[in-house]
């Protein structure tokens, strides 16, 4: 449902990407790993739409389309979401009015109904339920004063009302203690279906234990340096980057 | 990918929806003003003599004295030899009695502004519980509801009616809260005023709906200058509000008003305010001068006067609500959402004079510059010797969009009693690009991010507003911001 070819970002001259090949299927979930500043974060932002980065050759197919052709909010209406790694404040808008707007904004691009006041409350609150947050963050505004954690349980609060096709989670599990952690990872697994696809940043094994990736994928320096199982990731814990540093090998092989 | 540029020109091409000009046949003193002048106005509006003497005696004084300066404000000099100063539709040579005979180009006006004057409208609930006073250019040309508002004794009609129909009330009560000579604009006012709304709620009423005026300057090279008046009997309260638009012209327009509230013991007066008027072209080209002296005493015990205040339009403001807590325990509110774009130029705040004991004032604005629009808090905070126990609260806000706009905060506190307590909160935000995409990436476009981040921003201030209003102010809010962040 993803497909990355040979994507190369730049910004302000500083190439970031340098060739990106990746495929995600239906059904499949994916993982993201590597040290700070490897590009993860900009392959998630270019994935979602922000406009700061220069895609200088190669491209991104969702569902068949040009993603790269589309404004972020069409993408979302498409069905892509990406889980911040740094949510974003808005003072002033209470996050009950937020996530209808953004709902309804993708509802109506669909062609569907909007949702009234009723019948968006009951979703919401069932779907609080499910990443056990309080109502008390609907009447709050958007991420303002959240808790790290609090932050990010409400990215799932977010994917879990918006029902995407095709999420990306950013460092979902940084800063999260080990029940959150554990709600975080529930809400992702409720999620999993055959039609939908996940691609999931983490610097830490321990998320993949909860959250089990088909494929695990090791970025280095803008580039994926190794793919594996979920095996991977637990040789990556084990011996740490230094063994990709030393003997880089190309991934591609296996999605040429 | 997003191509804001192009909708930027597009929304911006749309412009000022209100800038039609009413083509009615109307009577119009030629421009020039001296005691002639001022003796004309008066006698077509047929006023009692003492009446012609205060407005006489407020232009000797406005002679003797100098425009303010400017400040921040980039100001053309204003030729006031070149306003004429009374305008009114002919057919006000006999006033309409009703609406029926309303110049139906002048109703279709302030139809196609959203302003029913028919009351069939009103009652068929497009607009809801609000009873209208509608100003065009100089004269007040109908007031709906006033028979159900006549049953629990309350007055609401134009000034010049008040003046004859209630001659001891106005003269009582007019200019004691806004001295003659109390500034350049309101002496000018005092000499030339030509209509405005009156309000009068007795003892122990609640004004079962909100009162409301339109003003709508029409005539080219007129000035608009009216007076409105609002006396709250003990235990009252009134929730008042008052609209503006006027055409698009290339001249600047001026439009120097005043307003005089008095609320007695317990009484609660709320006086909201929209403001649309013409804001000039992209090049500062045009617009109206809105220079405004607006003040409210609280006169009584536990008293309460709160403003509240949209600014969307005109080429300058310059404008400071006040409020004078005189009354033990009273309280003085100022909420203010102030928005400038293009070349705008706005320099507003308000004066809370406490002179009562244990009195209260809240002062919350919010400014919003986009373009290369200036916006300007100043505030004064006064704590007189009589005043103990006094506490105040102050929140100045501003919110950038864009680079080449400007916000500036001037706060003056003067404190005459050890007791006070006062309280001082800024702040300068942008509108960032962070918070646009996390909008976008949960498939909210651009224009209704802005719209909802703007929203968020002017929130405290837009819960003070009357629902009906909240809602046209927001609105007013996003199509003046259309376009606005590139
Ligand atoms: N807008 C930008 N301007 C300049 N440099 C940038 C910009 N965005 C990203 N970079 C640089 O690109 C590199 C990759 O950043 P990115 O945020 O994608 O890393 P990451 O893999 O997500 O790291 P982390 O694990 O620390 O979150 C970094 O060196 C970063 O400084
Ligand atoms: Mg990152």
């Amino acid at each position: 449902m993803l497909k990355i070819e040979n994507l190369h970002v730049s910004v302000e001259d500083t190439e970031i990407l340098k060739g990106i090949d990746l495929e995600i299927r239906p059904g499949e979930v994916h993982a993201i790993m590597g040290p700070n500043g490897s590009g993860k974060s900009t392959l998630a932002s270019i994935i979602a739409g922000r406009d700061d980065y220069e895609v200088s050759a190669g491209g991104i197919q969702f569902l068949g389309e040009d993603l790269l052709e589309l404004d972020p909010e069409d993408r979302a209406r498409m069905g892509l979401f990406l889980a911040f790694q740094y949510p974003v404040e808005i003072p002033g808008v209470n996050n009950l009015y937020f996530l209808k707007a953004a709902l309804n904004a993708q509802r109506k691009a669909r062609g569907e109904d909007e949702l009234d006041a009723m019948e968006f409350w009951e979703l919401v609150t069932e779907r609080m339920r499910r990443v056990q947050m309080d109502e008390a963050f609907l009447k709050r505004p958007v991420n303002e004063g959240f808790s790290g954690g609090e932050k990010k349980r409400n990215e799932i609060l977010q994917m879990s009302v918006l029902e995407p096709r095709f999420a990306v989670l950013d460092e979902t599990d940084s800063g999260l203690d080990i029940d959150a952690l554990k709600t975080v990872a529930d809400g992702v697994n409720a999620m999993r279906s055959p039609e939908r696809g996940f691609l999931v940043i983490t610097h830490y094994q321990r998320l993949l234990d909860y959250i089990v990736p088909d494929v695990v994928h090791v970025m280095m320096d803008g580039r994926i340096v190794r793919t594996g199982d979920k095996d991977l990731a637990k040789a990556l814990e084990a011996e740490g980057y230094a063994l990709f540093r030393e003997n880089p090998e190309p991934a591609i092989a296996q999605h040429a | 990918m997003s191509d804001h540029t192009a909708t930027l020109e597009e929304l911006t091409a749309k412009g000022y929806q209100f800038g039609f000009v009413t083509d009615i046949e109307q009577d119009t003193v030629p421009p020039g003003l001296n005691e002639d002048v001022i003796r004309l106005i008066s006698s077509k509006k047929q006023e009692p003599e003492w009446l012609l003497e205060w407005r006489l005696e407020a232009y000797r004084h406005w002679l003797t004295m100098r425009e303010p300066d400017w400040a921040r404000l980039d100001i053309t000099p204003i030729d006031y030899q070149a306003i004429s100063y009374y305008s009114a539709p002919k057919s006000d040579a006999d006033r309409p009695k009703s609406l029926d005979e309303i110049d139906p180009e002048i109703l279709r006006t302030y139809e196609k502004l959203g302003i029913p004057l028919a009351e069939q409208e009103v009652l068929a609930g497009i607009r809801g519980n609000v009873a209208v006073d509608a100003v065009f250019d100089s004269v007040s040309v109908a007031t709906s509801f006033k028979g159900k508002l006549a049953e629990k004794g309350i007055i609401f009609c134009s000034f010049s009616e008040a003046v004859h129909e209630h001659p001891e009330l106005v003269r009582q009560h007019l200019g004691t809260v806004v001295p003659q000579g109390d500034n350049y604009f309101a002496a000018l006012n005092s000499a030339v005023f030509t209509d405005g709304s009156f309000c009068y709620i007795p003892k122990g009423v609640r004004c079962p709906m909100e009162l409301s005026t339109y003003f709508r300057i029409n005539a080219a090279n007129t000035g608009q200058f009216e007076r409105t008046l609002i006396i709250a009997e003990p235990g009252s309260y009134v929730s008042y509000l008052e609209g503006c638009t006027a055409p698009q012209r290339d001249e600047n327009q001026l439009h120097a008003a005043v307003v005089e509230l008095i609320a007695l013991d317990d009484a609660e007066i709320k006086y909201s305010t929209v403001q649309n008027w013409y804001p000039g072209d992209a090049e500062g080209k045009g617009g109206i001068y809105n220079f405004v002296t607006k003040r409210g005493l609280c006169k009584g015990r536990n008293s309460k006067i709160s403003w509240t205040q949209v600014e969307t339009g005109s080429a300058i403001t310059w404008k400071y609500p006040s409020c004078v807590l005189r009354g033990d325990n009273s309280i003085g509110e100022f909420y203010s959402v102030a928005i400038t774009r293009d070349r705008q130029q706005a320099d507003t705040g308000t004066k809370m004079i406490h002179m009562g004991k244990n009195t209260r004032s809240t002062i919350i604005s919010k400014g919003i510059s986009a373009g290369q629009g200036q916006n300007v808090y100043r505030g004064l905070v006064k704590v007189l010797p009589t005043a103990s126990d006094a506490r105040n609260y102050t929140q100045c806000d501003s919110l950038l969009m864009g680079d080449q706009c400007g916000a500036h905060t001037f706060p003056y506190i003067e404190v005459q009693h050890p007791t006070a307590q006062i309280e001082h909160e800024a702040s300068t935000s942008k509108v960032s690009d962070d918070q646009i995409f996390y909008c976008q990436s949960r498939g909210i476009g651009t224009e209704d991010a802005i719209n909802l981040i703007v929203n968020g921003f002017c929130k405290e201030v837009f819960r003070e507003l009357p629902m009906e209003f909240a809602v046209e102010a927001q609105k007013l809010l996003e199509i003046k911001l259309e376009g606005s962040v590139g």
